[in-house]
Formats: C-alpha cells, structure tokens, sequence
C-alpha cells in the first residue's frame, strides 16, 4: 500500500507562499541594478522611419535608449525543441526585439529605455518618439479566412472513408459555424526577467516553463556555449502556456545587461503582455455531423482556420482530437491557417482541444436536438471502444464510466429534453454536458537524488511548478519509493543547474518528470542493494533490484520484509554519508502500440436571467478518467481551475481588435473579462482511477488542461437548454441572449 | 508617469489655492482613478496636491438631510448608518461599483471627477478628442460595445463609468465646492458632469481650482422604495453596460414621484424626465414600468455595436423599478 | 540616494532573513553544496524554501557590477519626498521620488517583495496591502502619502513561525496554485474579516437597511471579487475565509469513485441495450 501516492498532501511550498517568500523572476536582487522600461510601436505592419530618443536620452537618471539603430545583432539559428506537447523540432523564427525597422505587428517593441529607477524608466519611455511608414496590414482572419492553408509542417490533413458521399447519404444532418476569439493567458505574474553577465557567462532569473529553452534561446542569441547561460526559475506566477516559448524580453533584457556591463530587469507591463507573448488564436470552425435516425454517427467533417503571424507558423491542431473522440468511419478534419498582422499566436491552456472540442461538442449537443436524443446518450452511442484514427486500442480508457457516474452525481436523469423546461423562479436553468479529452503524454526527462545516511534526500529536476504542485507532487514521488518522509525530502526544480526536464507545458510534467523521479529513486535503492551484497552476511544476497525496497531507512525484500538491512550500516561500511543517483527516463516503447489518452465528463448548471442575460454556472460537476491521481487535493484544484477557464472562455473573455488600427484595444484586465470570485460556485470533481501500466510506471496521465477540454461546449450547451438560444460565437456575453 | 511636485495640503483653502495658481496642477485624493491615468501618460500635472489630511470625511445630518464630506471613503459612506438607513440606494450604487479595495481608498468627491473608461482615451496611441482635442475620436467608428447612447456627439462617445453618480442624480444631489479665493459655491448635481458637445475634454463644470467639499443630500421620500441594479460583463467588479438607478415615493400603490436614472449609456448619469414624468400619478405596476422604459429608451442613438444597450435598457428600467416597488 | 536612511542596499539579507540564519545555523554554510538537512516542519518549509531563494540571489549578487559599468550621469532623485511610515510593525523612512508608489517602495526598496504587481493599474488586487486596518491597493497608492501610517504586508501577518489563521486556513483548503495573487488574497481576506466583524454591506447584501450578520459564501465571493486568481482557486479561497470567519469547515468536494460503485455502473449498462 502506497503510503503517500494518492493521498492528500498539502503543499510543500505552502507556507513560503502564504507569507511572501516565495520569489519569482522579478523579486531577485542584483547589485547595481538598472530598470528597463519597453516602448511599444503604434502601427501594425511597414517601417520605423525615424526614431529620436535623444530626449529619453536626456531625462534623469536614463542609462541609455536602445533601438534598432544601436542595439547589437542577435543571433537567431536553430535551437531547441520547446514545443510540447507536440515537440516538434523547428527554426527558432520567434520574435526578437530591436533588430530592425521592420514592424510586424501592433504594439511591437520599438526600444528600450534603462534607467536607474522604475519610474525614470517609465517616464522616459514617453519622451522616445517614433515615425513609420505605415503599409497596409490585416489583423482580421474574417476578411482573409479564405486564403488558409495547412501548415507546412506534418503531413497533409487526410480524409478517412469517404465524408462527402456520407455526409450526403446522411439521413440527420446538422452543420453550424462557431467562433473563438483571440484570447490571452493573463497569468497574474507578468513576465520578467533579471539579468546579470560575468564576462561571457550569464545569470538569469526568467519567469518560464521551460528553463532549458531559455537557454538554448539565449545561447544561440549571444553565440555563447549553452553550459555558460544558467536559467533560474524557481517559481512561476501562473503561465498557462504563455512561457512555453522564449518570449522577447530574456533576450533583450540579457542584451542591455551585457551592453551596459551591469544587471538590468525588465518586467512587462500588463499591457505590455498582450503582445509580447502569443494568445490563443482567433479560430473559425466549420463543423458538419452526420448520423443515422438510431444517432450513429456517418460523417464528421470539421475545418478550423486560425490565424498565425507572417513570420512563423502557428498550428493550435484545432481539429485534432476530432479524430479520436467518437466512432465514425467518414471524416476529414484539417486545421488550416492564415497570416495575419499580429504576434505570433501560441499554446493556451488546453490549446487546440478545448477550441474544437468547444465547436465538436456543441455540434453533437445540435445533433442530439436534431435527432430527439438525450445529448448524453447520443455519447454514449458513438462512443469509441478504440481509436478511430489508429484503430489501436486504448491504453486505457473508462469514459463511459465517466459519463454513467457524472450523470448518476449531476442528477442528469431529471433534465427535460426541451429548452426553457426548467426553472428556478424567474431565472431559466439549463444543463449541459461534454467530453473532456487529452493526450497522454510523456517526454524525456532526467531527475537526480543525493540520499544521506540520515534518511533526508536532495532531489533535482530542471521541471518547473507554475501552479499545479509539482514541488509537492515530486516530494511525494521521491518520499514513495525512498522510504522516507516527505519532510525529509527537499526537491528543487527550475534552474538549469539541474538535470534536464521538457517544458511544464501539455500535463505531461507527472508522467515524465515523476517517472524520471521514480526511476531515480529505483536507482538509489539498487546501488544500496549491491553495496549490501559487497557484504557476504546481507540478507539480500541474491535478490535482484526489482525485489527490494526502501522503507525508514532499511532496504528490505518486497516477498519477505523480515529480510532487510539498515541502510545507514551499509553506507557506513561502505564509507560513504550519501549516495547520488541521476536517472534519464523516456517514455516506454509499449506506448506506440496503443493510443494513450485521459478523458473525462463534464456536467455544468446555468442559470439565466432571461430579461438581463446574465448567466451565472452554478454547478459543475468534473468526471476524469486519467490514469493514477497523485494528490487529490492538488489534482482537484487543476481541475477547479479547468472549469474557471472555461467560464472564462464560455463567458467574458476576448481579446478586442481595432482593425482599422490592427491594434488590441482592451489589453488590461479592466476590459479583458477573466472570472472573478463572483462568477464561481460550486464544482465538484469525481476522479475515475484507471489502472494503467502502459502510459509510464506512475501510471499517470496529467490532468491540466483536460478539466478545461469540455466546459466552455458544456456551458455553451446549458445556455442552449436554458435559453433556447444557440450562441456559437464566444464569448456569450448578456447582450448576445437578449 | 511624468515628474511632479508634491505637496501635502494642510487646509482646503491653501489646498484651493496651489492647484490655482498652477495650469497644470491636479487634487490628489484616493487616487484610484488619477495615478492609473498617470501611469498612462493620459493625465500629465506637474503638481499634486495631496487633500489627505484635510478634515473633509464627516459624514453628518444637515438640514433635514445628510451632508457628506468630499473626502469620506466610498466605503464608509456607504456603510454610515444614516446612509444605510435613509439612502439605501446610494449604499447600493456605491458596493455595485470597483472592489472592496478600491473603495477604501476611493473618495466622494473624487467619485464624481471619475474619467471614462474608454479605451482610446486610455491608449495615447489611439485619437481621442477627450485625451487630446482634435486628434478624432477613435470609438465613434471603431469599437463602440461599451460606449453612449444617449447625448453623444461627433467629437466624442464616452460614457460615464461611475455608480455612485447614479444614485446621487436620484437623490438630487447638490455638490459644495470651495474656489481658490474661498469662495463657497453650489452645484446642482445634475449640473455637475456635461455632455461631450464639442468639447469633450471637460467632463465637468468645475473651474480650475474649485475643490468639492461635500455632497449634500436632501430629505429623501425614495428611502422606502428605491433600487440600485447594474448588469455587466461579469458577476463582480467590472463597469456597467448598463445601469439603472431607481425611486419611487408611494402614495398607496400610486408613485406619487418617481427617479430613473441611467448609468453606463451617456458622458454623465442619464436622468430621464421622460420616464419619471411617465411615472408619475401611475400605479406601481410592470405595465407601467414598461411604458417608463419605452420613455426613457425612446431618444437613444445607439453606435454600431451597443444597439443592444437600448433593449438591455428598457429591461433594466423595468426590474430596477420593480424590485424598487417590491413587485420581485 | 542618501545613506542616512535605513533601507535595503542590494544583495545583503533582509530582516527576516537574517533571523532565518540566526534560526538555523545551517544557513551560515549558504553556497556549500553540502550542508545539514532541515526538517521540514511548518517554521523549517518556511524556511527550507526561503533558504533555496536565498542560495539562488546569493549566486546572483555575488555577479556583481563589471568594469566598465554604465551608470546614468548624476542619477539625483526627482522631487524627492520623505516618508516615516510603519512597515510590519517597524518605524521606517525612506525619501523617495513623488512619482514612486507604495508597491514599488515595499518591492524594491524596503526589500518586501511578498506584496505583487499584477495589473500596477487597480485591476486584480494582487498589491493588496493593509494601511491603518484597511485593505488598499498598494499600486495605486503614492509612496508620500503613507507618511505616518501604519502598513501591514503578507510578511507582517504571521506572529513568529504561527501563521495567521487565513494563512494556515488557505494551506489547509489548497486556496491557491501559483501562488502570485496569494499574499493580496489573504491581505484582502484579513481586511474583509474586519469589514465583516464591523457590519459592513456589500452588492449581494439582501437588505443594506438592516444587520449583517454571519457572511454566506455568496457574501465572501463578492467581497473578494477585487482580487484575481487567474489559477482559479476561488473556492477554495472561500471555503478557507469561511472558516476562519464562521469556523465552519467545508466539505470536500472530491471524491475517488469506489470500486464497488465502478462495478455497479458496469452492471448497469451491460443491461441497457442502447450501449
């Protein structure tokens, strides 16, 4: 019996954030520190035709104006593979500051000011003034929709069966477009960087999910061997996808460090975020269903388009889980995209799922209406018993008994079929539901633990914790399967100092950074077992390492736990105080010959105002299939935070263009809706343990953006049965129900 | 953040007096509104004058009425036992607005000298005839979602953003302001905010230098049957699409005088004679709220993208006198 | 900047660090690689984590300036303003530019960096701090004009290594993830339970003519709508204020679905035909 493994553990960094402690990129101190301040452009696409910071040059307490006219050349060749969770090696094209007049999109960085103070900085940053030569720029993917195409990376989108003839054939048909718009991450950290060169050797506090990635970035940027950037990223103020990819301001910030031979901080300004970092992309979805009268489904054909920048290639895989959710021999699925002038879009939490899935899941919940089926059942009849897109069997898969259960909680049976059927006094009461869906996925990834004679351990791992508990949950793991307390375990993470780990991006971070834990551990335990056996009287003699364990400072025989020794004795023998193991851990070849993926049901209740259009989600219920669940109380809260986000998605959130001006108008969080307290009641999570040995020896699947997949279609759905009105363009703000 | 004396005033007339003799001097008070446009580069003194520490917050019965200090917190103004009791609605207009927070921080006076909240006025990228006269105005033909229906002009189509304005335009407010030479004066609360004509840059018809003092309250006859309602975006701290505040004196189930007031739709509180007048002498039914909300939405001149403020509107006009009469 | 004032001058230890090293004299060893393990009770997380911090900054600060540093010519301070004011309990003064507001002096002069920017603009709460019992935003607030008063930040709530009760509730009911909006969170919660305590109204209050008595939890979201967790801890936040208001403990809200209740689904729909 696992002692700590799926038990509830608060968390080990608790109290260092409860009283202030906890420090993130900005708060680290550097002596002789200079504040940079960033000044952004005022066009969307042509030319810096003329830049005067002589005036910024002269304010007090100005260290210097960098522009594109005197900031150095960055380097810019191939770098590293940051792209979870589909890791693809690509060119890094991202974005870098100040290297030429070129304008690529609104409210691009056009200089640096660094000053003694904040407020120097700031304040200087006006007196920088600008001319372009403006050209003429689309930041509307409506108006340029048709000229998408598929990206030019992976293989050509490939129908399966025959879709057109089956769509045609179809005796039920529903066909509907829906709409996301631009969104942005807006975690409560904004990003920053402190910088501080000694000769060519770079320190860097940075705030990132993927401290490796950094400095691979920064390498490559400043031509110096990777060994001489280190990256420190010790805690991550929420990210959500938004600090996968090296944005502009390490590089730059690290460029005025070195130029000014002194250590320089750069902190985005709320404003400052919404374009220097991607967004989710606008995304139209073109989706038809076709099914029998008995609701089989005959024919699927579901087009994104999204927009990507005119520098590089964005694919949010829009369509992709559309292959795997639901039994259907006729299907084309294609993402497609089309530049436009603005940043680089980028992954967002649940990215690309919770964006088809929204428009998939609505179009089943018009379907179940077209054919007079429960929505659930409609489910249900579909339901894939094993991947439709590789015909391989799952892993492991207990949706079904996501679906049952949820219902069984929620209540489900009682819903009536027909919209504006329910209420609660004045305000309509809809239910709705919908499929969670993601990858099961792994990296490589390394972890090194220091065991001491005294039963403590250090334990290490290049991975990050940007709010799902990783500190925790790795303390957990390495206490598990070293026989210690969590207590005694100390597990550091975010610095490049340590053994290499992927990106915290696509709930992969348990399921490889754990295995990497667990397989170092493991390690820990048979180097002491073959350092007992170097005695003649170990009571272990001829025990293979798969047949011990650790346990309070002993390592004993699994079969016969009288069997043991102590292993403070065995390193004293040995003459050594600690043992040190690093273990490189890769996702098992058995994964290839099945699909592995976690899923879920989502239930939600709304409740709408019909004279005002305010909907509120009173309850939401996650049902989740995703293998082993590590701390539930951690766990709950990713899942807590999936159904917020989906609020969010479903309900307030868009990213406001100006087109005329291809410039983002409410970048702030006063006109960028993000839920507050207010709009969050109760939610429920019921986790459905699948025993799966395939997907990794922890047998976890990641659960973070799989609790976001579902409840934006869920809540879109509810409003449906409440309302009547199908809105398929988020958000679905009070005025789209009058 | 442009560099700026600051100095902190002792008394409201050495306080009056420095902002006077400065163009661009500014009154510092909560501050909640001013440093956000400072941190902007929208607003640009050279001077703050900082009234903290002038004894303007006492909240006090006056005259039948209660006179309310110009720098008495949003907060404690709303929680004062002689508000809660006989102005509810000015309790409920303050607590649907900002957040705890910001209305410990947030005065009166400061409250009604509150700038839109537009967003081409905040973006000094963007043209905007409020920020800077004669660069244009960006909402009239770009994104106007959250902008005026009523008493726009070409210049600009700004709205109002507060809630506490509302209620006190419900409550025939007057507003005491002091001028540089001490000269005491009364503003009519309905006087207080313009519309944006062709000189949007003024959102009030305080003279440079002129310091509010307090907000006067009249006896109200609306503490009985008053309602404060605002739909937003989201459940909590967020600015109103549309809000409206509503009274009603009861004579019987007859309204004997009604107040409607609009907020989030207009440069100022949209006080509509029309509807009260609609009002007046009618029972207190949905019906008759109906027929108000057709008056009072009857001149809007929606943009191209709040036409749904007019409909939203109506509906609005009609729940808040609703539950003002009690009838939900 | 004058040195007669007594705030931070870069890399060396705070306060509260400094008590840490006295605390525990293993800290003395700070950049060795080996040293004696901590125990990790409640006080040694706060300091164990504090300490790996500390390591980290330590590396950083011992960088320091290379020659040839470019410094700004007479980098004088603007419009200085001098400001006594109590910081956590401790008489501080400090001059400072006009211009620099109160969340800017406690992160990156008096070296408290547990108060956060999110937004610097009024919009999320996560500066919340609390002056002379009232929570406040700390952006929005001119370092000059808390002369006199008295500043309470998330570091000042703690008595010792006891945490405040919504410190210790929020661990209990995981009411936070990333942890950034955390420390305005709970300096929010602490002025909400004084507001509370005090009879104070809000948008939800039913009847503000009458007493407000115990907070529901529909009360506390909107009491707490000023702060934003973009985590979305909300209810947790909730659940943990609830308690150390009401002493109500929540119920959890998450299950592990039993075995036998697995078996009893899978009974189910193997006798439902339609699956």
């Amino acid at each position: 019996m696992p002692r700590y493994i799926g038990k509830e553990m608060s968390r080990v960094d608790g109290v260092a954030k409860v009283t202030g402690r906890a420090k993130y990129a900005a708060e680290f101190r550097a002596p002789n520190l200079a504040y940079g301040f960033v000044v952004l452009g005022a066009v969307a696409k042509g030319r810096i035709r003329d830049i005067d910071a002589r005036e910024a040059e002269r304010a007090p307490g100005v260290v210097r104006v960098f522009t594109h006219l005197n900031a150095p050349k960055l380097g810019q060749k191939a770098s590293t593979e940051y792209a979870p969770p589909r890791n693809t090696r690509e060119q890094d094209k991202s974005f870098r500051a100040l290297q030429s007049d070129r304008i690529y999109f609104n409210a691009q960085p056009v200089a640096l000011v660094v000053a003694e103070t904040y407020e120097q900085a700031r304040y200087a940053s006006r007196l920088v003034k600008v001319a372009y030569d403006a050209e003429r720029h689309t930041t509307d993917t409506e108006a340029v929709r048709e000229s998408a195409r598929a990206p030019s990376q992976g293989p050509p989108p490939k129908p399966r069966g025959n879709p057109e003839a089956a769509m045609k054939a179809a005796p039920v048909k529903v066909e509907a477009e829906y709409r996301i718009p631009v969104e942005h991450h807006n975690p409560m950290e904004p990003h920053a960087a402190v910088a501080a060169w000694a000769g060519d050797k770079l320190t860097i506090f940075d705030k990132t999910q993927d401290v490796y990635g950094v400095r691979a970035h920064l390498a490559s940027t400043f031509g110096v061997p990777e060994a001489d950037v280190n990256v420190v990223s010790p805690y991550v103020g929420g990210a959500f996808g938004s600090s996968l990819r090296p944005n502009y301001y390490p590089a730059l910030t690290a460029m005025a460090a070195r130029e000014l031979r002194r250590p320089v901080k750069v902190v985005y300004t709320r404003t400052q975020m919404f374009t220097g970092h991607g967004h989710r992309p606008y995304t139209i979805q073109k989706i038809a269903l076709g099914a029998e009268a008995s609701g089989k489904l005959t024919a699927m054909i579901h087009t994104a388009v999204h927009n990507t920048s005119t520098f590089e290639e964005f694919n949010d895989n829009t369509t992709g889980f559309t292959r795997q959710v639901y039994a259907c021999p006729n299907l084309f699925a294609p993402t497609l995209i089309v530049p436009t002038d603005l940043p680089t879009p980028t992954w967002m939490r649940a990215p690309g799922a919770v964006s088809g899935m929204f428009a998939l899941e609505c179009a089943m919940d018009e379907l179940a209406y077209a054919l007079k089926i429960d929505p659930l059942e409609l489910r249900l009849i579909n339901y894939a018993e094993t991947d439709p897109e590789s015909g391989r069997p799952f892993s492991s898969k207990a949706l079904r008994e996501c679906y049952r259960l949820g219902a069984e909680k929620f209540g489900w049976k009682a819903r009536r079929m027909e919209p504006r059927s329910m209420r609660d006094g004045r305000l309509l009461v809809g239910w709705g539901t919908a499929t969670g869906v993601w990858g099961a996925f792994q990296s490589r990834a390394s972890a090194r633990i220091t065991y001491r004679a005294d039963g403590t351990a250090h334990v290490t791992s290049a991975t990050s914790d940007i709010g799902p508990g990783t500190y925790t949950v790795m303390t957990m793991i390495a206490a598990e399967y070293l026989g210690n307390r969590p207590e005694q375990v100390r597990f550091e993470l975010g610095d490049t100092n340590f053994p290499r780990a992927p990106a915290q991006g696509g709930s992969q971070t348990t399921s490889s950074v754990g295995s990497a834990v667990h397989g170092a551990a493991l390690a820990v335990a048979a180097k002491l077992l073959t350092l007992a056996n170097q005695d003649a009287a170990s009571p272990l003699k001829g025990a293979a390492a798969a047949d011990v364990e650790m346990l309070d400072g002993r390592l004993r025989l699994k079969g016969d736990p009288s069997k043991s020794v102590s292993i403070p004795d065995v390193m004293r023998r040995n003459s050594l105080t600690e043992v040190t193991e690093t273990f490189e851990s890769r996702p098992s070849p058995e994964r290839q010959k099945y699909a592995t993926m976690a899923h879920g049901a989502q239930f939600v209740e709304v409740k709408v105002d019909p004279d005002l259009g305010q909907v509120r989600v009173t309850r939401a219920i996650e049902v989740t299939a995703c293998g082993k669940i590590i701390n539930p109380k951690a766990s709950h809260s990713q899942e807590i935070g999936g159904v917020v986000w989906g609020i969010g998605m479903a309900l307030t959130e868009a990213t406001e263009i100006d087109h005329r001006y291809g410039r983002i108008m409410n970048p702030n969080l006063q006109h960028y809706h993000v839920p507050v307290n207010a709009d969050v009641h109760e939610v429920e999570t019921v986790f459905v343990e699948e025993d799966d040995k395939v997907v990794n020896p922890l047998g976890v699947k990641g659960m973070g953006e799989l609790g976001m997949v579902g409840i934006p279609a869920a809540i879109a759905n509810a409003v449906f049965h409440a309302t009547g009105r199908r809105v398929r363009d988020l958000p679905i703000t009070p005025d789209k129900l009058l | 953040m442009r560099p700026f004396k600051y100095t902190r005033a002792s008394d409201a007339g050495a306080a009056a007096q420095a902002v006077a003799l400065n163009p661009r001097a500014k009154f510092l008070a909560g501050g909640t509104n001013l440093l956000d446009l400072m941190k902007e580069d929208v607003e640009r003194p050279d001077e703050l004058v900082d009234l903290s520490r002038l004894k303007l917050s006492e909240i006090r019965a006056a005259g039948g009425g209660v006179s309310v200090g110009a720098l008495a917190k949003n907060s404690d103004t709303a929680n004062h036992p002689l508000i809660r009791r006989d102005y509810p609605l000015l309790t409920q207009a303050i607590v649907a607005g900002a957040s705890g927070q910001l209305r410990n921080m947030a005065t009166n006076g400061g409250n009604l000298m509150q700038r839109t909240r537009c967003q081409y006025f905040y973006d000094t990228a963007m043209p905007c005839n409020k920020r800077e006269p004669g660069t244009g105005c960006g909402a009239r033909e770009g994104l106007n979602r959250i902008h005026a229906i009523f008493g726009w002009s070409d210049k600009c189509v700004a709205t109002y953003p507060g809630d506490m304005a509302n209620a006190l335009y419900a409550l025939d407010a007057v507003v005491r302001v002091r001028g540089a030479q001490g000269r005491e004066r009364t503003i009519p609360v309905n006087d207080f905010h313009r519309l944006p004509g062709d000189t949007p840059e003024k959102d009030n018809n305080l003279q440079h230098g002129e310091l509010i003092t307090a907000v006067e309250l009249p006896k109200s006859p609306f503490a009985k049957n008053s309602y404060y309602l605002k739909v937003r975006d989201r459940a909590s701290y967020a600015f109103a699409l549309v809000a409206v505040a509503a009274a009603l004196e009861m004579n019987g189930s007859t309204i004997r005088q009604a107040r409607v007031v609009l907020g989030g739709v207009a440069h100022k509180p949209w006080r509509s004679a029309e509807a009260e007048a609609a009002l007046a002498g009618r029972p207190a039914s949905e019906e008759s709220f109906r027929r108000a909300a057709d008056a009072a939405l009857a001149g809007a001149k929606p943009l191209a993208h709040n036409a749904y403020k007019v409909e939203l509107g109506k509906r609005a006009v009609v729940r808040a006198l609703m539950r003002a009469a009690r009838l939900v | 900047m004058s040195d007669e004032f007594d705030e931070g001058s870069g890399p060396e230890l705070t306060a509260d660090e400094e008590a840490l090293v006295k605390e525990m004299p293993a800290l003395i060893d700070i950049g060795q690689a080996r040293r004696t393990f901590l125990g990790q009770t409640l006080a040694g997380g706060m300091g164990l984590f504090a300490l790996m911090l500390l390591e980290k900054e330590q590396a950083l600060a011992a960088l320091g300036t290379e020659p040839g540093a470019v410094f700004a010519p007479a980098p004088a301070l603007e419009n200085p303003v001098r400001v006594a004011l109590k910081v956590n309990g401790a008489a501080r003064t400090l001059e400072v530019d006009s211009r620099m507001v109160l969340l800017d002096a406690l992160r990156e002069r008096l070296e408290l960096t547990g108060t956060k920017k999110g937004c610097d603009q009024g919009q999320c709460g996560a500066c919340t701090v609390i002056v002379d019992g009232r929570r406040v935003l700390s952006c929005l607030t001119l370092a000059a004009t808390v002369e006199g008063r008295e500043v309470t930040t998330v570091e000042g709530l703690a008595k010792g290594d006891e945490l405040h009760p919504v410190q210790a509730a929020f661990i209990k009911y995981d009411g936070f993830q990333c942890g950034y909006c955390t420390p305005g969170q709970i300096c929010s919660a602490v002025g909400l339970l004084e507001e509370a305590r005090r009879g104070d109204v809000s948008h939800v209050t039913e009847d503000v003519t009458a007493k407000v008595g115990r907070l529901s939890d529909d009360e506390i979201r909107e009491r707490m709508s000023g702060n934003i967790c973009r985590c979305g801890a909300y209810p947790k936040i909730v659940a943990a204020i609830q308690e150390v208001h009401s002493g109500r403990e929540s119920a959890r809200t998450w299950h592990f679905v039993e075995e036998e209740e697995l078996a009893r689904v899978r009974k189910e729909w193997e006798a439902d035909e339609t699956v």
